[in-house]
């Protein structure tokens, strides 16, 4: 602690720091006063943890006026480390012209690297704030689409703070 | 009738002493929590206060695991052995003084043995058998190594450890505890009470070093080392053989704190109580109150002693052991007896 980078060797203790004694005795006035200052615990199931924005929770795809962005060109599904996301594309009438007929995230590979969201061209999947992820068999940890989507409301933070940081 | 008395007192020395340490369990998470601006334990009970029961239930109710080539019945009488020399300890502590009760006047320590100081040591010395014989037992290296680890070290320390108490007992003239403490009611120049700890000032300090070493207490806890040896002499242990191993570690730190208290902090006295005039029983009730808060504070140091000083190496513990703390004892007996024989 501000010793800017040089060695302190032990000659370079003074007599009073040898005997180890007053040390100690400063030692455990910084531990004391310690136990008096603001506690840091959150009481989890009552109290929840609400992440900041940068926080990676599970990955979303942004649901915008009832469909969502993504086009189903499958970069994220070829980007993912952990071979987690699988698209299948088809055709539609609106204007982007693709869409994913299918959008699976299997969440017991996910690792939550946000690749997925680094490598979409259309920012149509985001890290959400969400992390709580609990199931009771592999079948119920393979997202769909239904589970997936989530709206640009909820999102907010999320889809701002990406603009402002790349 | 004597029999009976003594029962009592055995049966409440003991039940105090398993509670304390129970205590103790519950106030040691509690402190390093908030000392780690945690909360800590508070699930159990209002504000956590049951969950050393708990901790107890659980413990008692796990599967008792002995290793494949373990010696079985060693194995078994280890816990045991630790667990009885922490409360035989005790035994020759005075915690308060006499008391009048149903015609009786009963001296409040279980039993007076007039070499209170040398029974205390023996026994300190038999309790590393319990660490040594469970960590040979397991057979496994890291027990082998913890029990190893903690032989050496309890016997480097009760050399100053005993040579500590030479002091005081030159300064006292005699073994017996509880005549310890009455030489500590006096008091110097009229205002300072006589305690060991103004007259001894270098003996405190090794006899305190000493017995966080004797303990097993961070920063000498190189017999439980967890990034070394896992868990020590205890690794193989489980279940409520486990625990017979942390209630007796907590059990031994109450009791050398009761024995620092004895020797250098005054014991049961309260200094300018006599000027008080109260009667005999409240006088008797408030020292061993006395006695009590003097223990207290004395194992409040311990846990915050452990959760500041970070863990010696091998070689520092030996160096302070034998370098340190031997020659600033031997010094200390050699000042003593130099001043006493000017001052005669």
């Amino acid at each position: 602690m501000g010793t800017n980078g040089k060695v302190i060797r032990k000659s370079d203790l003074g007599f009073w720091e040898k005997i180890y004694i007053p040390e100690i005795l400063r030692g455990m006035r910084l531990t004391i006063s310690q136990m008096f200052k603001p506690k840091f615990t959150i009481q989890y199931p009552e109290q929840k943890f609400t992440p900041p924005a940068s926080f990676r929770g599970r990955p979303v795809l942004v649901e915008e006026n009832g469909v969502e962005r993504c086009v189903a060109c499958g970069l994220c599904s070829r980007v993912c480390p952990a071979l987690a996301i699988e698209v299948q594309a088809s055709e539609t009438e609106l204007d982007k012209e693709r869409y994913p007929i299918k959008f699976e995230i299997n969440m017991l590979r996910c690792i939550f690297c946000g690749f997925c969201e680094e490598v979409c061209p259309e920012e149509a999947i985001v890290m959400s704030k969400e992390y709580e992820l609990v199931f009771s068999s592999q079948q119920e940890a393979i997202f769909g689409k239904d589970k997936l989507l989530m709206s640009t409301e909820k999102l907010k933070d999320r889809l701002e703070f990406l603009r402002n940081h790349r | 009738m004597d029999l009976i008395e003594a029962f009592f007192k055995i049966v409440i020395v003991i039940g105090a002493l398993i509670t304390g340490a129970a205590v103790m369990v519950f106030l040691e998470r509690k402190i390093s929590a908030y000392i780690q601006n945690r909360i800590g334990p508070n699930r159990v009970g209002p504000r956590g206060w049951l969950q050393p029961i708990v901790d107890v239930v659980k413990l008692v109710m796990k599967e008792d695991i002995v290793p494949k080539s373990a010696n079985r019945f060693i194995h078994d009488l280890a816990p045991i052995l630790s667990i009885s020399i922490a409360l035989c300890t005790f035994a020759v502590i005075p915690f308060g003084n006499t008391i009048e009760l149903f015609g009786r006047t009963v001296k409040l320590m279980i039993a007076d043995v007039n070499i209170g100081m040398l029974y205390i040591l023996a026994l300190t010395s038999v309790g590393v058998y319990g660490i040594t014989l469970a960590g040979w037992s397991s057979n496994s290296k890291y027990s082998l190594l913890g029990g190893l680890r903690s032989s050496a070290q309890l016997i480097s320390y009760e050399l100053s450890m005993g040579l500590s108490i030479i002091g005081v007992i030159m300064v006292a003239g005699t073994l017996r505890l509880d005549q310890v403490v009455v030489h500590q009611t006096r008091y110097l120049w009229g205002w300072l009470p006589a305690w060991n700890i103004f007259l001894q000032p270098v003996g405190f300090i090794t006899f305190m070093v000493a017995s966080f070493a004797e303990t097993n207490r961070l920063p000498f806890d190189l017999p439980e080392a967890e990034p070394e040896l896992v868990g020590g002499y205890h690794t193989e242990y489980s279940g409520m053989k486990f625990g017979l191993f942390f209630l007796s570690e907590y059990a031994n730190m109450i009791t050398s704190s009761a024995l620092i208290t004895t020797l250098f902090l005054g014991g049961w006295s309260i200094p300018f109580a006599e000027n008080l005039a109260l009667s005999p029983l409240t006088m008797s009730l408030l020292q061993v109150g006395s006695f009590v808060v003097k223990v207290f504070v004395v194992l409040m140091f311990y846990i915050v002693v452990r959760w500041t000083i970070p863990r010696f190496r091998y070689d520092q513990l030996m160096n302070l052991g034998w370098k340190v703390m031997l020659p600033l004892a031997i010094a200390n007996i050699l000042l003593t007896g130099g001043l006493l024989l000017a001052l005669n």
